[in-house]
């Protein structure tokens, strides 16, 4: 019983398969792929560490079924990634303590991808709110915070100090 | 927290989304998922078909004209808040949007999914009660219209058939110059709220109120309009006493008590936050207090 065809893009690599319709796009990244940078925390839609991009949205994946992305362009933690080094937002996590058991930190790069790609200089306030559906329960919010307004700061100088 | 086995459609028309939901056997419909998923995660929900609406064309867009604001029910609400023409148009519902869930699951959510889901809590059913908003709804018996009032049908429950959809939601403009205002408590930013309040107000060129709405949420099983405090408002001038009084109705609804908050604690916060609700709508439209 319900099992279905779908194709999904996940970090610019076409991926076919069959799987049961109720897979979650979660599971999906995790055991078909084995892209476990997305991890799972309360599969109930309320942690936001299952967060990826899909089709350019952040999205929780452990409430979207894998059959629901077919035809979709999916980003996961490790397409945020370079291919050398870590990216511009990555690397302010690390300078300015923005984790610590890391567990909460690929949900976290993710919906901060999104913030600072639709809006370069976010004010703390609007950082926090996008934040709000991201939970980090060693509680470092002034870390992950402080880390965003930085990399928003530093995006702005590489682009040319607008 | 998997959840059970089931069928999956995806259809990319109407006519063949109504065939799949009246042919097939304990089948539900999944829009945005945001509520849906997490139910079945847990498995309060069983189903043996789930139909996704996702790839329906028709049940996309935003559209004016003819005196209302047309939504798609498959709209989603990321959308909704991004969208120009509701921020012109309906200010009420762009304000409102900001308070739905957090920006992750406005990027799924959609209008219809809150709708159907009914949570007594949310806040675009309100915004629908406030604005006396009309719900298309399909099946393969044809089309018919709902208007807001006679949709609920008590606690996370609505007068949809089981083999009907949500089409479409029109919400009727007011005129250019009114206001609004939107006022919750939530305890934490994106959770539901215990108690809100939504009001639009019509005022004419003297200060005399012409319309006005009150529509609260997370006090009863499902949004309620205050109908005594819009009686109290319409034909009068606005001031701070008029809108203290008006908001006093509030004490004629009996909220629900659970582990969150007591009746009586949503009951005041209802007063209060309808007070600001209207205090703001009064600004906007023009009115100094």
């Amino acid at each position: 019983m319900g099992k279905q065809a779908t194709r999904i893009s996940v970090n610019g690599k076409s991926h076919a398969r069959v799987v049961d319709a109720r897979l979650t796009l979660a599971d999906f990244l995790r055991h078909e792929l084995g892209l476990t940078g997305t991890h799972l925390g309360c599969e109930h839609g309320v942690c936001g560490a299952c967060t990826v991009l899909v089709d350019g949205r952040a999205a929780r994946s452990c409430l979207m079924f894998a059959v629901q992305a077919n035809g979709c362009e999916v980003t996961t933690v490790e397409g945020l990634t370079p291919d050398d080094g870590l990216s511009v937002l990555q690397q302010a996590f690390i300078d300015n303590h923005g984790l610590q058991c890391g567990f909460c930190t690929p949900g976290m790069l993710i919906t901060l991808t999104e913030l600072l790609r639709d809006n370069a200089d976010p004010s703390e306030q609007e950082v926090r709110e996008a934040l709000s559906g991201n939970l980090c329960r060693c509680t470092g919010y002034a870390g992950i915070v402080a880390a965003a307004l930085d990399a928003a700061q530093r995006l702005r100088d590489l682009s040319g100090n607008s | 927290m998997k959840p059970a086995p089931f069928d999956y459609h995806a259809p990319r028309q109407l006519n063949e989304a109504a065939e799949l939901l009246a042919t097939l056997p304990n089948a539900k419909i999944l829009a945005g998922g945001q509520s849906l998923v997490p139910m079945m995660n847990f498995r309060y929900v069983i189903v043996d078909h789930l139909v996704d609406l996702g790839g329906v064309e028709d049940l996309r867009g935003i559209a004016v004209g003819e005196g209302r604001l047309r939504i798609g029910a498959m709209v989603r609400q990321r959308d909704l808040e991004l969208s120009p023409d509701v921020a012109q148009h309906c200010p009420l519902l762009a304000e409102a949007l900001r308070h739905v869930g957090h920006r992750q699951t406005r990027n799924r959510g959609t209008i219809g999914g809150s709708l159907a889901h009914a949570d007594p809590a949310a806040e675009l059913p309100a915004i629908c009660a406030a604005y006396d908003a009309v719900v298309h709804v399909a099946s393969v018996r044809g089309i018919r219209p709902v208007p807001f009032r006679e949709f609920s049908a008590g606690f996370m429950a609505t007068v949809l058939a089981p083999d009907e959809m949500i089409t479409t939601i029109d919400l009727p403009l007011w005129p250019e110059g009114s206001g609004h205002g939107f006022h919750e408590f939530a305890r934490r930013q994106g959770d539901f709220a215990l108690a809100g309040a939504a009001a639009l107000l019509d005022v004419d060129a003297t200060g005399i109120v012409r319309r006005a709405a009150l529509a609260l949420f997370g006090v009863a099983e499902q949004p309620v309009r205050l109908d005594a405090a819009e009686a109290a408002l319409t034909g009068k001038p606005l001031d701070l006493t008029s809108i203290q009084t008006a908001a006093a109705a509030a004490w004629l609804i009996e909220p629900i008590s659970d582990i969150h908050a007591s009746g009586e604690y949503r009951r005041h916060l209802a007063q209060v936050l309808s007070a600001r609700a209207l205090t703001d709508a009064a600004r906007r439209s023009g009115v100094e207090l």
